[in-house]
């Protein structure tokens, strides 16, 4: 293998400008959230703040209701990640390791339906949950991620790799299945939790089409639904909506590096393997 | 016996929450486009005619369903080649042995990813923007003349793609570079030693390998482009001239913005078949190349 220095500049050269291309907008978005109202409304575009400010953030929380679309997000993504990681941990560890009559064949119907796209689904959804009187509720927007089949097929190929001697003798002690379950399943699947819970999380926190239709309440709407709307109807406040597109993603982008490993496992258990 | 109950017990929450807020609600979108449904049946159900396929023969004569379906085809035709040639370009850079810091960069390469797409689309909006964007900016420094991304029919999609490709080639980027970490060492060493440059190990050992991965990645990166919706919502609107209505955006007016959910059903099965259409090309492509 020669490695000539032209080779090392030119491949770390590549990795440097595909990096700024990845992080400019990112860091752009953050400089104009603090700069002065109009202040990004010049050419050339300025790439720092001349005297940074929080007028942004403050017009935000005081004036737009900023800090209930935070609560609205904060509140739909933990409440579909809990319910989620529960509901598809259960299932996903009974297709690995419970026998019962029908098993292979509900699996197989279930993965058969990941080709079906979401939104085939949406109009009827909306008119079952009126009926339910769901409309306009957290629970409404949270009903579309309250289980899942990736998430079922994810816990499913890692609790295959548990060891049955380990089921049988909690079995043969005595305890109950879902003894079983809680005390030796759930601890040895930490893991695949922590992914099953972040992809949840972001998911949850991400998503627009669904919350947009169900969540017309202007009070009830999450970042991204109140997003949308706010840079509607204020097209020229370039920093004002600078500020809440901070808003919405830092708190998915922390969550992100701080748990970046778990994520990048998933993503890989669930397709490569897939 | 004892398993067999436990395991249904188990199972059941997740399957019934399928089965109530979604397979259901599959079947019944199947009943609804064919259907009349509109504003009048949701405000009492008696308004509710039997129209066997006239949403769809409707549909496959209005001019915007075409037009949405040429703009649907026209991103993803154009955008999933674009997006998962910069995804295979930054995993074999990022897979160099040269590289530095890799940590850094995959973190950095990646970022995009997880980020809101309404909030990055917002963003793009301004970095697009004819008269301030960075963009224009960018060619401007290149003395090119600034161009109207956002205003212009000819323009607006390709914004789109790229706001796509750079939003989306980190996730396709890691998938790759599982696959090539998984490639053998010896398959390199045996073509150095028959002297093949970098072109020759790249077009006959690193991309025939990844074969199997190249096809997945399509298939799912597919699959996501045609759901194109968010993007143009928030950044175009649809516009200008309808050059950026996607098929589900159309679905969305349709069903949500004029509640003909009939019609809007007809849409989503439309669109349902066009995917699973383009899914069976690409697999029926790949089997006649040999790749499984």
């Amino acid at each position: 293998m020669k490695r000539s220095p032209l080779a090392l500049a030119l491949v770390n050269g590549a990795l440097i400008g595909l990096a700024a291309i990845s992080l400019a907008p990112l860091f752009w978005m953050l400089a104009v959230s603090f700069m002065q109202p109009g202040e990004a409304s010049h050419f050339p575009p300025p790439w720092w703040p001349s005297h940074p400010t929080l007028h942004n953030y403050r017009e935000l929380f005081l004036r737009n209701g900023m800090a209930t679309y935070l609560f609205n997000s904060a509140l739909i993504a933990t409440g579909v990640t809990l319910i989620s990681v529960l509901l598809n941990t259960l299932a996903g560890y009974a297709f690995a390791k419970l026998r019962f009559r029908g098993r292979e064949r509900t699996f197989r119907a279930l993965l058969a339906a990941l080709v079906i796209p979401a939104q085939v689904a949406m109009m009827p959804l909306f008119l079952l949950l009126k009926q339910m009187g769901l409309v306009n509720t957290y629970f409404g927007a949270m009903v579309p991620g309250l289980a899942g089949i990736f998430g079922i097929f994810l816990v499913r190929q890692y609790a295959r790799s548990l060891p049955d001697e380990l089921l049988e003798a909690a079995r043969i002690d005595g305890a109950s299945e879902a003894r079983i379950f809680f005390q030796v399943v759930l601890p040895a699947l930490r893991p695949i939790l922590v992914t099953l819970a972040v992809f949840a999380f972001l998911g949850a926190w991400n998503d627009f089409m669904w919350p947009l239709i169900v969540l017309g309440d202007q009070d009830m709407q999450t970042l991204p639904v109140a997003l949308a709307t706010l840079s509607r109807e204020h097209v020229q406040d370039n920093e004002l909506m600078m500020a809440g597109a901070v808003v919405t993603i830092v708190p998915v982008l922390v969550l992100f590096l701080m748990l970046q490993r778990y994520y990048l496992q998933g993503l890989l258990v669930g397709s490569v393997k897939g | 016996m004892r398993a067999s109950l436990a395991g249904w017990a188990f199972v059941a929450p997740a399957l019934s929450v399928i089965l109530l807020f979604f397979a259901l609600p599959v079947l019944a979108a199947f009943a609804l486009s064919v259907t009349d449904f509109d504003i009048y049946a949701l405000a009492d159900p008696r308004n509710l005619r039997f129209v066997g396929l006239d949403n769809y023969i409707g549909l496959l004569t209005n001019p915007l369903f075409w037009k949405a379906l040429g703009n649907t085809l026209y991103f993803v035709v154009v955008g999933v080649p674009l997006s998962i040639a910069a995804s295979l370009t930054a995993a074999l850079l990022l897979h160099s042995k040269l590289a530095r810091f890799k940590p850094f960069f995959r973190t950095a390469l990646f970022a995009p990813v997880v980020t809101t797409v309404v909030a990055v689309a917002v963003i793009w909006r301004y970095l697009f923007h004819t008269r301030y964007g960075v963009m224009n900016w960018l060619l401007s420094l290149a003395g090119i003349a600034p161009i109207d991304w956002l205003g212009d029919p000819h323009w607006s999609m390709p914004t789109i793609i790229l706001f796509a490709v750079w939003k989306n080639f980190g996730y396709n980027m890691i998938i790759f570079l599982a696959g090539l970490q998984a490639i053998p060492e010896d398959l390199y060493e045996a073509a150095r030693i028959d002297g093949a440059s970098w072109w020759k190990q790249l077009t006959h050992v690193t991309l025939p390998m990844l074969g199997p991965v190249l096809l997945l990645v399509s298939i799912l990166t597919m699959a996501g482009y045609f759901q194109l919706f968010a993007e143009p919502y928030v950044i175009t609107q649809g516009g200008p001239l309808q050059s950026t209505v996607s098929v589900l955006y159309m679905m969305y007016d349709e069903g949500f913005k004029w509640w003909n959910l009939g019609n809007a059903s007809a849409v989503a099965f439309l669109l349902f078949l066009l995917m699973t259409a383009a899914t069976s090309g690409l697999l029926w492509f790949a089997r006649k190349r040999g790749v499984e």
